[in-house]
């Protein structure tokens, strides 16, 4: 479980963190949802310790990790499992050469041999046993987002953050990787922290959403939950979603449109 | 300035403290020696020996006193060789060619996260990018200014003896005369010092790119243009010092 109390952070005098506070449980998918610019990436990179948060602490399963020692810090950022927005591969490096990196450096030691095991094992999880020959430039946007997977779980991390793991991607394929993440979450039972936009990952596997606004936390709860939130911030976000438009029109021109969503939802199952 | 100076030193300072394991730097400055060094020997070998090839003939052409002998041909270009042109026009020519590859590398890796991807695994990314970096420079120069020094006087006597200016014998002659062993010191000390100020420049334009890829680019220009402006100011100051 990871806990976020009273965290700020500004760029320049502008605040873009203004006390959040939340919890992201464990064994779950934690979706950080908000519009563009509502300080989501950047509490995310204040969790990761990408960026230090101005003030408030963040405690990772009871450990506080903000203003710690370094080798605390670093015995909590050898758990974390991140996959980036761009999927942030070494292009010098082949896929399996990726997905052996953190095994190279963070486990020195294992043999070669295991090392190479539990690489053909994490391709094989992610569905890209035969790519590991590949260079990153060779694969496609989604095939990447499933290396960057595979190397987050590699180390066996405990935590695993995601920063808008469906940009770039298709319908079909975000929906896949939405799966696979929901499928890693619980299979290992770690912590994912998703940080997105997209209402396709609400209903696909939003177990709890925390809605960002002009950098507050204005509601935190489940897909179940969502739908009828009395925020209307959340509201306006949620209905200008081209998901639920196109399902709002369906529903204008005949029935079911909306209310395939939200009993999608109410049931914990994608449209 | 004096903040750019100071990011410069903890730059540095971040780099060395918190190292990775031994085997995972030696690993690493052996691959960028490899970058650096072997994969410069060409253009190298062909701006020393051309370099010493038209010293020689201009000296030369300049040299029309009779009373002069023709050994000096071979004296100066020895003497320009060691002390200016091998190590400043081979540091030049790298930093245009290492440090644009430093700096372009780091900040491309640096836009597309995979710095930060470094960083969240718990990985010192100053340490595992930069340090082999800088070591193999420092390494990797000296030996391309030896490569340098011996094919610009190689250069020379090929021009002076093919195109008949003097003979074989008076450019060794020349070459032989009061040879202060010092120099070759003072053209390796030049070499380890241009070698951390392009790195280092470089390395340090590099990691701190933000932005797209246009920023890379300005990156890399801004690398190679203060890293020569830095290896002049050296030179003279380095002149001044230990000459």
């Amino acid at each position: 479980m990871i806990e976020v109390s009273n965290i700020e952070k500004s760029f320049d005098g502008t605040p873009v963190l203004k006390g959040i506070s939340c919890v992201f449980e464990t064994g779950k998918c934690n979706l950080l949802l908000g519009g563009s610019g509502t300080g989501k990436s950047v509490l995310l990179q204040c969790i990761v310790g990408l960026m230090k948060p101005d003030i408030g602490s963040i405690t990772f399963d009871g450990t506080v990790y903000t203003n710690s020692k370094v080798d605390i810090r670093q015995e909590i950022r050898r758990k974390i499992g991140m996959l980036f927005q761009g999927s942030a591969l070494f292009d010098s490096m082949t896929v399996a050469q990726n997905v052996e990196f953190p095994l190279q450096m963070l486990t020195p030691e294992m043999t070669p041999a295991e090392r190479r095991e539990r690489v053909e094992f994490c391709l094989k999880r992610v569905g890209l046993e035969n790519a590991g020959d590949k260079m990153p430039a060779e694969i496609s946007g989604g095939m990447k987002k499933r290396v960057g997977i595979a190397r987050a779980i590699a180390p066996h991390c405990t935590y695993l953050f995601c920063d808008e793991p469906n940009s770039g991607l298709d319908p079909a394929t975000s929906i896949k990787i939405d799966e696979l993440i929901r499928e890693i979450t619980h299979e290992y039972g770690i912590t994912t922290v998703i940080v997105t936009h997209d209402m396709n990952s609400v209903v696909e596997i939003g177990e709890h959403i925390i809605f960002l606004h002009k950098g507050h936390k204005l509601w935190d709860g489940t897909k179940e939950e969502i739908l009828n939130a009395e925020v209307p911030e959340l509201k306006e976000f949620i209905f200008s979603s081209s998901l639920v438009r196109a399902a709002k029109k369906v529903d204008d021109e005949s029935e079911g449109g909306l209310a395939a969503i939200t009993e999608g939802a109410t049931n914990g199952g994608g449209i | 300035m004096l903040k750019t100076l100071g990011t410069f030193v903890l730059f540095l300072r971040g780099m060395v403290t918190r190292t990775e394991r031994f085997s995972v730097l030696w690993t690493r400055t052996i691959d960028e020696a490899i970058l650096i060094g072997v994969d410069s020997i060409v253009i190298v070998s062909i701006v020393s020996a051309f370099i010493g090839a038209v010293t020689c003939v201009q000296i030369a052409y300049n040299l029309t006193n009779p009373l002069i002998p023709q050994s000096t041909i071979g004296y100066m270009v020895r003497e320009m060789t060691i002390l200016e042109l091998a190590p400043t026009i081979t540091s030049i020519v790298l930093a245009g060619k290492v440090g644009s590859s430093i700096a372009g590398g780091l900040g491309t890796m640096r836009i597309t996260e995979q710095v930060s991807a470094l960083e969240v695994m718990g990985i010192n990314s100053t340490s595992y990018l930069v340090l082999p970096r800088i070591i193999a420079a420092l390494v990797m120069f000296p030996m391309l200014v030896i490569l340098a020094m011996t094919l610009s006087i190689v250069g020379g006597y090929l021009a002076g003896t093919l195109t008949g200016v003097m003979t074989a014998q008076d450019y060794i002659e020349g070459i032989r005369t009061d040879f202060i062993p010092y120099n070759i010191l003072f053209a390796l000390i030049k070499a380890v010092v241009f070698a951390f100020l392009v790195s280092g420049i470089s390395a340090f334009k590099g990691y701190n790119t933000t932005g797209g890829a246009l920023e890379v680019g300005a990156a890399s220009t801004g690398a190679v243009t203060n890293s020569i402006i830095a290896i002049l100011i050296a030179d003279f100051a380095l002149a001044a010092l230990l000459l």
